[in-house]
């Protein structure tokens, strides 16, 4: 990967909540540079601002100022239309609280993204189950959100997000809820995902173990990268 | 694209069956209440008109004294003089009818029956909007000599000859025996309620000399040519009446001047207030409703902002989500809208039959109601779905 065209470049981003004597700053100023095919942790204490940057970087938020380049483009001058569509075609997103839609089967869950994409039927099936036996739920497709456990929420949640073939896969402490034998299946499929479809990887976490698998670890402080360095990844 | 989104609006009221229902139940309250109500307020109002209709269409009654019933002062009745007079010299007049009444007992073998006697002219039959079903009226000798000749309504006829011909017999009336030489087609029931085949129509000389014993005439009605103003009649023949009745500049007049057109303007214009009024309480059952759908959508607000939130966060446009709940609301208010069309025109079939009034089906209330709560149901769907998909996805996922 050549350093010059990164996939993703965030530059000054600095994001502001509240106004007036309320008014606080979670992310003072990030500069970040991601190439494509990278496995990235982003680590570091509660409300030091991982998850805002993870926002900004899968354009479900607005950052206040500083300029998020992906591919080249400018995504702080896209519309809103303009970002759904690269949240559709080039973004997978695993939220913190699974984010699933509630008395709706793990199919049907699974598809949403694909129909939204326009899929013919039988190819959307196809994908769904496929997704949903890679995180090995094969046989859980008719099972809504309140008949899954946690750890089966958030497998349905990653299927999801990696059921579109998306560039990019942000996952916000995918693990967060998981014991340690379920954490360790995630990220196994993680980088698997990272390492043979070459999909560009971010991970929130707090454990090191998880960290482990990621071949370079940002740690944000109080709002700014404090440190950022490449390691040998255990995946 | 369309295509998609319906699959998905689909899967949308699949997913919450109990607020599909709710929001469908209350469409259906709503429309089938306000086209019941109106429909019967209808069938009730065309009953009424058809009754009038049966009165004949415009006369004017000119009956002694300003009022009926308790507290009428006693006022001279008129002559066969007034009528020649009204004849005469009131233009616009295409019939005028003396008229005289009086009950008596009618008797035919073994039957009798007890019924009300009018003696007038050969022309009441045409100006009352009588038929004469089978048989003839009076000729102008029979009327000028008075003779014992009589036309009967539908009702005396039954309870006197049951199935038998009833022309060519012989009743008797009082102390006099009288020859029936026609029949009345059957009217069916007044406005007001009586019986109108209960009837028994002699020549006028005929009741006034054998039943009243009198040469009054108790009512004087006239046909206005279809040529001539009702009103500018009315006028005239109420001066007239005036002058012949020696009423001087200020005294009140002592008979009155009735117009047909106005006893039916006042008989429709009853049930339609009632019309009106049933419409009313409906239109709060229609309100009721909508307030139904109007919780059931607000509720389901905040479940729905976070769904609108997860929609948009893995890519769905503002429009598409939009769509969805827009279809979602059409499609429910419709199928609510149809079944309560499909209640009403059941509910209004049936009691038409039970209140003896005709069905009519009327195509502009079916439409307002239904659009009504049409709207109800697709604005409230709908307006709320779009607050929340012009937020960002992480606000609208954040929405507790
Ligand atoms: N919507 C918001 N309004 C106001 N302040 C917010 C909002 N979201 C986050 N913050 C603040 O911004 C800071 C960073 O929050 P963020 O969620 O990014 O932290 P985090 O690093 O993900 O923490 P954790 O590890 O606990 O998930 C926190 O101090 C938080 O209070
Ligand atoms: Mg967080």
């Amino acid at each position: 990967m050549s350093a010059a065209t990164p996939l993703i470049r965030l530059t000054a981003i600095t994001k502001t909540y509240g106004r007036g004597q309320a008014e606080f700053q979670a992310l003072k100023g990030i500069d970040l540079a991601i190439a494509e095919g990278e496995f990235i942790a982003v680590m570091g204490p509660s409300g030091s601002g991982k998850s805002t940057a993870m926002n900004i970087l899968g354009c479900l938020d607005t950052p206040t100022s500083g300029s998020y380049e992906f591919q080249g483009v400018h995504v702080e001058h896209l519309s809103r239309d303009a970002r759904a569509l690269l949240r559709r075609h080039f973004l997978g997103f695993v939220f913190q609280g699974f984010n699933l839609l509630s008395r709706t089967t793990a199919l049907e869950n699974v598809e949403l993204p694909l129909i939204y994409r326009g899929a013919p039927a039988a190819t959307r099936h196809a994908a769904a189950h496929a997704a949903l036996d890679q995180v090995g739920l094969a046989g859980w497709e008719h099972h809504t959100p309140a008949e899954l456990s946690g750890g089966q929420q958030q497998r349905v949640a990653i299927a999801r997000a990696i059921v579109t073939g998306p560039k990019v896969l942000l996952a916000d402490e995918p693990t967060g809820n998981l014991d340690t034998h379920n954490s360790q299946e995630i990220m196994e499929l993680i980088a698997t995902l990272n390492r043979d479809r070459g999909i560009t990887v971010l991970i929130v976490t707090h454990e090191p173990d998880m960290a482990a698998y990621a071949r370079r670890v940002v740690r944000f402080v109080d709002g700014r990268v404090a440190s950022d360095h490449r390691q040998e990844g255990a995946g | 694209m369309l295509w998609n989104t319906l699959l998905l609006a689909m899967r949308a009221i699949r997913r919450n069956l109990l607020r599909s229902f709710l929001t469908i139940l209350g469409v259906v309250i709503g429309v089938a209440a306000v086209i019941t109500m109106v429909t019967l307020g209808n069938g009730a109002t065309r009953s009424v008109s058809d009754q009038i209709a049966s009165m004949g269409s415009s006369q004017l009654m000119l009956r002694p004294g300003q009022r009926f019933g308790p507290g009428a002062e006693a006022a001279p009745n008129f002559r066969l003089a007034d009528v020649e007079a009204i004849r005469h010299q009131l233009s616009g007049a295409a019939a005028v009818v003396p008229v005289v009444s009086a009950s008596a007992t009618a008797v035919y073998q073994a039957n009798n029956w007890s019924t009300s006697v009018t003696g007038t002219s050969n022309d009441y039959f045409a100006a009352a909007n009588w038929v004469i079903a089978t048989g003839r009226g009076f000729t102008e000798a029979e009327e000028r000599a008075g003779k014992a000749v009589c036309v009967i309504g539908n009702t005396l006829r039954d309870k006197l000859f049951g199935q038998q011909p009833a022309v060519g017999a012989e009743i008797r009336i009082k102390q006099f025996a009288c020859e029936v030489i026609g029949q009345l087609k059957a009217k069916g029931q007044s406005a007001m309620g009586s019986d109108q085949d209960d009837i028994v129509v002699m020549p006028l000389r005929t009741v006034q000399r054998r039943l009243a014993g009198t040469v009054d005439v108790n009512l004087i009605m006239v046909s206005v040519a279809a040529h001539a103003s009702i009103d500018e009649v009315k006028t005239q023949f109420e001066s007239l009446m005036r002058e012949r009745r020696k009423i001087g500049e200020g005294e009140d007049d002592n008979f009155r001047v009735m117009d047909t057109r106005q006893i039916a303007e006042t008989l429709t214009g009853t049930t339609r207030i009632l019309t009106m009024l049933l419409g009313a309480v409906a239109a709060v059952s229609l309100l009721v409703g909508g307030i139904g759908i109007m919780n059931i959508m607000l509720v389901s607000v905040t479940e729905r902002t976070r769904e609108i939130g997860i929609r948009l966060a893995i890519g769905a446009l503002e429009h598409e989500v939009l769509l969805q709940f827009l279809i979602e609301a059409v499609v429910l208010s419709s199928l609510g809208g149809a079944i309560g069309i499909a209640l009403a025109t059941a509910a209004s079939m049936a009691l038409a039959g039970v209140m003896n009034v005709p069905y009519l089906f009327d195509p502009a209330i079916n439409l307002l109601s239904f659009v009504f709560s049409a709207a109800i149901g697709v604005i409230f769907g709908y307006f709320p779905a779009r607050r929340a998909a012009r937020l960002d996805p992480i606000e609208a996922l954040r929405h507790e």
